[in-house]
């Protein structure tokens, strides 16, 4: 009876109930089966989601936390920092990273993973949303075949990412400048790519920029091109007035590169990767025609080479073609005097034509050393010197001039001597200054101290005499004009119209002229007559004898 | 005879829904006034228990396991598991919220599976130790089970709250589901067990009495 009542299935009689109480049976089972099979599909998913596990070495934990900080890549979560902790040699702190399932590729060797803070650089703000969000750390996919498990987290975020397409250059330049990871490069002022890196050259002496130009306008990179540097304000005063340039705001803040390929550029091909070009200073440089093969020419000035720069242009007739490298002061131990010795830099092709021609009458091969030193040689015989001048009146600055000076002394010519010296004639400013000095030197020489005693007393002597001359000598000119005054009046009264002296002056020059007139008819009568001087005037023959027109 | 009859020895059945105790000569399979099925006990007691029990034990796991709600604060989401969010209660020093969410999460359904495993194996083996002790417990359970689902109501309050977009919000993730599940179970569990099996094996009066008599 207990056992009946215990269980139902022993009831006789009663399949209903034994059924149902069957059937209650395996429906209960089913819970917990069904459970279980539950559990074992959320194990075996979350071993199909289970990406690979990575470590990640980053300088510091900052904004690390564990089981919190997500890895992001374009946004993404695609794992989760699970574990933080010191590495061993705890100079670093290593993040292993549970990655999920589809972002297995993020293990390939290259990959790079760094930590995105707000950051404020080169390029902008950025990761501002991790102020609120706290860090997270980003990542980059590799190309790499192989894989790996740890990687080196890098401090600043990588400026090129998700495989953007495009190509890297090198460009190697004497200082970094203002430059910066993210500075711009432009192409004709449009942004086209940025500064990603930057290091020292292995020796130490010039620094390589690598740029990155997005496709595709890193098409127009092409062999030519010239890179230069647009940081900053440019400023230059011409002819033309003042003119100031700059490539962008951005980048006068933060500095900037620009490429262009000179406007005649034949047979241009576009750059392959990773090609190395020279970055220059200015667009001017960038874009002049190459300088071609440096000439180092020393000379020697007896003067102080007061305002001449490194830097300073070297002229020749007026042409830039090249510039002061050193200015260094030499003892002469014959002359006991301090030269100034110069350094300078000339790039003959910069002459253009002119060098060309010259290669061609010449017949000189511009890698021949000799020749060329034969062609400084043959110019300086030709009265070729340098000459310091002065570019600039205010501030003294000096440029070095070559030119001809046909008439300079001659010079002996060491075609041998490395590197060419190039006699030297002084400035013109010099020129001028020593005349002037040797003027002043004599003016300086003459007795001016006796000169102007004896001029002292001579004047002294000179006012005596005058006093002299006017107590004594002035009263009896006076005198003198008074009685030379009453002389021309009398004189005067005797010429006067109606005198009676010019009255009888008159009647006197008459008589005169009558006297005249019968001397000439005596004279007359005595030429016709001449024999009346022995015999005397016959009587009858007077009237008519005396008509001198009825005698012929 | 110092014991009062049992109801199957009157041939008497109670209605498990309206109480009355029904004459069982006929065989009848309903309730004469209530129409509800009409059981000597409740139907397959044990193998429902053991059955619910192990589901409830089996639905722990994860409810532990997996996190039970995921926290974005603004912007930086975590999710936490009830043993996390305990831990993180008594590092920060709240060492009583912690106490009372490790209570009801895990100690209320740990002591729930001891004790009903405790009183499904006694029962199996007709064992008559301490009766009214484990009958006592057997009442505990039940009526901790209510409390069990304090967890769930949180969660599902402040999912349903904080909803501050970007500032912050509150989801619930998978772990909260099993942890009702394993509340249901365990409720499941100890409402299919049958407390008069416990008195049912007596072997011999005697013990009955003494244990009476204690």
């Amino acid at each position: 009876m207990k056992q009946e009542a215990t269980d139902g299935r022993s009831l006789p009689g009663n399949p209903s109930v034994k059924t149902t109480s069957r059937w209650s049976v395996s429906l209960v089972w089913i819970v917990p089966i069904v459970a279980v099979l539950v559990g074992i599909s959320l194990v075996v998913h979350d071993r199909m989601q289970a990406g690979p596990v990575i470590t990640i070495n980053f300088k510091t934990g900052e904004g690390l936390t564990a089981n919190k900080t997500e890895v992001k890549y374009r946004n993404v979560v695609i794992g989760h920092v699970s574990e933080v902790e010191l590495s061993d040699d705890q100079k670093s702190v290593n993040a292993t990273v549970k990655l999920e399932k589809q972002a297995e590729s993020f293990t390939r060797e290259d990959s790079v993973f760094w930590v995105v803070r707000p950051r404020i650089g080169a390029g902008g703000v950025s990761g501002i949303d991790t102020l609120l969000s706290g860090d997270f750390i980003g990542a980059d996919i590799g190309k790499a075949d192989k894989r790996t498990k740890t990687f080196i987290g890098k401090e600043t975020p990588p400026p090129i990412t998700y495989g953007e397409p495009g190509k890297r250059f090198m460009l190697h330049t004497q200082d970094l400048g203002s430059l910066d990871i993210g500075s711009p490069v432009y192409y004709r002022k449009i942004p086209v790519g940025q500064v990603v890196a930057y290091n020292l050259a292995p020796d130490g002496k010039s620094v390589d920029i690598e740029v990155f130009i997005q496709a595709p306008n890193d098409a127009f990179v092409t062999e030519n091109t010239r890179f230069w540097n647009v940081s900053g304000i440019d400023v230059s005063a011409g002819a033309n007035g003042f003119s100031v340039k700059t490539e962008s705001l951005s980048a006068m803040l933060v500095g900037g590169i620009a490429f262009r390929a000179p406007a005649f550029s034949p047979g241009d091909k576009v750059a392959a990767e990773d090609k190395g070009f020279d970055l220059f200073d200015d667009e001017v440089t960038a874009l002049a025609p190459p300088s071609g093969k440096p000439q180092f020419l020393v000379l020697r000035f007896d003067d102080p080479m007061r305002g001449l720069k490194v830097d300073a242009p070297v002229e020749f007739l007026g042409v830039e073609i090249g510039k002061v490298v050193s200015v260094n002061l030499d003892y002469d131990e014959k002359r006991q005097r301090f030269p100034v010795n110069v350094g300078i830099v000339i790039y003959p092709q910069r002459l253009g034509q002119a060098h060309q021609k010259m290669l061609e009458v010449l017949k000189h091969d511009p890698n021949d050393e000799e020749g060329g030193a034969r062609i400084i040689g043959t110019f300086i015989e030709h009265g070729l010197r340098a000459q310091a001048r002065s570019g600039n009146l205010l501030t003294g600055q000096l440029y070095i001039a070559l030119d001809f000076f046909p008439k300079a002394d001659k010079v002996a010519f060491d075609a041998t001597e490395r590197p060419l010296r190039i006699p030297t004639v002084p400035g013109s400013l010099e020129q001028l200054q020593e005349r002037l000095q040797a003027m002043v030197d004599k003016f300086n020489k003459m007795p001016l101290d006796r000169i102007s005693n004896n001029l002292d007393s001579s004047l002294m002597e000179l006012n005596k005499s005058l006093v002299q001359f006017n107590g004594k000598t002035l009263p009896g000119v006076n005198t003198t004009l008074q009685d030379m005054r009453t002389t021309l009046q009398s004189t005067n009264s005797t010429l006067a119209e109606d005198s009676p002296q010019r009255e009888r002056l008159r009647d006197t020059i008459e008589e005169l002229t009558r006297t005249s007139r019968s001397l000439r008819e005596l004279t007359n009568y005595l030429g016709r007559h001449p024999e009346s001087l022995l015999r005397g005037r016959p009587k009858s023959a007077l009237p008519p004898s005396l008509q001198p027109s009825s005698s012929d | 005879m110092n014991s009062p009859p049992f109801a199957s020895e009157l041939n008497l059945c109670l209605c498990h829904s309206c109480g009355l105790a029904c004459d069982m000569t006929g065989h009848p399979h309903q309730c004469p006034r209530c129409n509800a099925p009409l059981h000597m006990r409740k139907a397959n007691s044990l193998a429902r228990t053991w059955a619910y029990m192990l589901a409830a034990l089996v639905f722990y796991i994860p409810a532990n396991v997996l996190p039970v709600m995921n926290t974005v604060m603004l912007g930086s989401g975590a999710d936490s598991t009830i043993i996390g969010g305990v831990l993180e209660f008594w590092e920060h020093g709240a060492w009583d919220i912690a106490l009372i969410i490790f209570i009801a999460s895990i100690a209320v359904p740990g002591i729930k599976f001891v004790a009903i495993t405790l009183l499904l194996v006694t029962a199996q083996r007709g064992s008559q130790w301490a009766c009214r002790q484990r009958s006592k417990l057997y009442r505990f359970v039940e009526l901790i089970g209510y409390w069990s689902m304090l967890d769930v109501i949180v969660v599902a309050l402040v999912a349903a709250l904080v909803k501050f977009q970007a500032l912050g919000d509150i989801e619930p993730r998978a772990g909260i589901l099993f942890f009702g599940l394993v509340v249901v179970c365990t409720m499941l569990s100890a409402m299919s067990f049958d407390p008069r099996l416990m008195w049912e094996n007596r072997h011999s009066e005697e013990v009955m009495d003494e244990a009476r008599s204690h």
